[in-house]
C-alpha cells in the first residue's frame, strides 16, 4: 500500500459542539501534494462536511491561509513530505474568531485594511486628457516589495500584539498603507499617518518579527511598521519645529 | 475620519456580527499568559524586551554614581563601597549580559527599520549594521582609555 499521512484537523460545528475538536485522517503522501491537496482529499474521498477556504492554489489568493503545526502558512505552499512521518495538525488562523472548522471571521481585519485607505489618494485628480500618471521603474522599485501583499492574513496569525490587542490594526494593513505611502502617485500619507500614529496604529508594533518571519510574499511588514515609526517621529518633530508649516 | 477608524480599530471584534443567523456561534480562543514560554523565538522576544529595564538600570546607576560624586568624597567611597558587595557584582553581571544583548539585537535590527536607497538601489543590511557596531566598538575603546588612565 502507497504511504500515508495522518492529518489531525480541527474541527468546529457551532451546532454541535462547544469548542472545536480534533479528527485525524490518513491520506496518501505524494511527493507533490501540499496540505490544501490533503484537505481537498478528505472533503472529496473522506468527510464532505469538513469546511475551509480556498481557491487558487498556487499564492495568489491568499485564501488558504492556516495553522499547520502552530505556524501560519500557506496551505497550498506548504508540502506534506516537508513534516514526515508526521502527524500534521491543521487548524484555523490563530487569534481569529472561528466559524466553522478551518474557517475564521476576518470582517475586522476587513474594516482595519479599509481605514487606512489602500488606494491611490489624490489632492486633485488631473484629467484624463492629460493621460495616465506615469512611474519610473525606480518609483516602482520603492513599494513594490510591500505591494505583493496578498492579504492571507498569516501575519496577523504570527503576531503576538494581534492576540492580545484586538485594537491594534495589524501588520499587512501597516504594510499596504506604507505601500501606497511610497507611490510617486499618492498623496494620502497624511490622511494616514492620522490614523495610523495612533497608539493602536504604528506604535501598537513591539517588533516581534514574527509577521515578517511567516509572509509567504517576503512582504516585510516588520521592515514597513519600523520605516513608518520613523516618518511619524520625523513628521513630529518638523510639526513642533516648523507650527507654521504645512500640517 | 477618527470615527471611522475608532470603529475599525475592533469594535466589529467586540459585537457578534449582525448577521448571526448565518453565524450561530463563533469561537474564540483566549489567548494564554504564558503564550511566551511556548516558543523559543517568543521567550527571546521577551528577553530582549525585558532587558530594557537593565538599559534604565545602568541609567539610574550612571546618575547615582555623578550624584555620590557631587556629594563629596565620603559619599563616593561609599558608593564605591557598595559596588564591591557581591551580591552587588552579580547583579551588575547579569545586567551587563541584558544590555549587551539589547545593544546586538538593536544593532541586528536597524537595517529593517531603516530602508537607506543609493541611487535607486536599497543598501544591503550589513551596511547598516555595520557603522553601528564600528562606533560602538570605537566609542568604548576611547570612553576605557579615559577610565583606565590612558596618557
Amino acid at each position: 500500500m502507497a504511504k500515508t499521512i495522518t492529518l489531525e484537523v480541527a474541527r468546529y460545528r457551532p451546532e454541535e459542539e462547544a469548542e472545536p475538536t480534533f479528527e485525524s485522517f490518513d491520506v496518501p503522501l505524494n511527493k507533490d501534494w501540499v496540505v490544501l491537496d490533503a484537505l481537498n482529499y478528505i472533503k472529496d474521498k473522506l468527510d464532505g462536511t469538513l469546511s475551509y477556504r480556498w481557491s487558487c492554489r498556487m499564492g495568489v489568493c491568499g485564501s488558504c491561509g492556516m495553522m499547520v503545526n502552530g505556524d501560519p502558512k500557506l496551505t497550498c505552499a506548504t508540502f506534506l513530505t516537508a513534516y514526515e512521518p508526521g502527524p500534521i495538525r491543521v487548524e484555523p488562523l490563530r487569534y481569529f474568531p472561528i466559524v466553522r472548522d478551518l474557517v475564521v471571521e476576518i470582517t475586522d481585519f476587513m474594516d482595519k485594511l479599509k481605514a487606512v485607505k489602500p488606494w491611490v489618494v489624490r489632492d486633485e485628480e488631473k484629467p484624463i486628457s492629460e493621460g495616465e500618471y506615469l512611474q519610473t521603474p525606480q518609483q516602482l522599485d520603492n513599494y513594490k516589495q510591500f505591494s505583493m501583499c496578498i492579504n492571507c492574513l498569516c501575519c496577523y496569525a504570527a503576531c503576538p500584539v494581534v492576540g492580545l490587542d484586538q485594537h491594534f490594526i495589524g501588520p499587512a494593513a501597516i504594510a499596504l498603507a506604507q505601500r501606497y505611502n511610497n507611490d510617486s502617485r499618492d498623496e494620502g500619507a497624511e490622511e494616514r499617518l492620522d490614523i495610523l500614529s495612533q497608539h493602536e496604529g504604528i506604535w501598537g508594533c513591539t517588533f516581534n518579527g514574527e509577521c515578517t518571519r511567516v509572509c509567504p510574499k517576503n512582504v516585510d511588514p516588520a521592515g514597513a511598521i519600523q520605516q513608518y515609526k520613523i516618518k511619524a517621529v520625523t513628521e513630529w518633530y518638523k510639526s513642533l519645529l516648523m507650527p507654521w508649516g504645512k500640517k | 475620519m477618527v470615527q471611522v477608524a475608532a470603529y475599525a480599530l475592533g469594535e466589529e471584534m467586540k459585537q457578534p456580527h449582525t448577521y448571526t443567523l448565518y453565524h450561530p456561534k463563533w469561537y474564540r480562543r483566549r489567548v494564554s499568559t504564558w503564550w511566551w514560554a511556548e516558543q523559543w523565538r517568543s521567550f527571546k522576544f521577551i528577553l530582549r524586551e525585558l532587558s530594557s529595564l537593565a538599559v534604565i538600570y545602568f541609567v539610574a546607576l550612571l546618575l547615582w554614581l555623578l550624584w555620590s560624586l557631587g556629594q563629596g568624597e565620603a559619599s563616593y567611597r561609599n558608593f564605591l563601597a557598595c559596588m564591591e558587595w557581591p551580591l552587588m557584582i552579580v547583579f551588575n553581571v547579569i545586567a551587563f549580559l541584558f544590555v549587551l544583548y539589547h545593544t546586538i539585537t538593536w544593532f541586528n535590527l536597524a537595517p529593517k527599520a531603516m530602508a537607506v536607497r543609493v541611487g535607486g538601489k536599497r543598501l544591503p543590511d550589513w551596511m547598516i549594521a555595520a557603522p553601528n557596531y564600528v562606533a560602538w566598538i570605537v566609542i568604548s575603546a576611547i570612553i576605557a582609555w579615559f577610565i583606565l588612565g590612558g596618557n
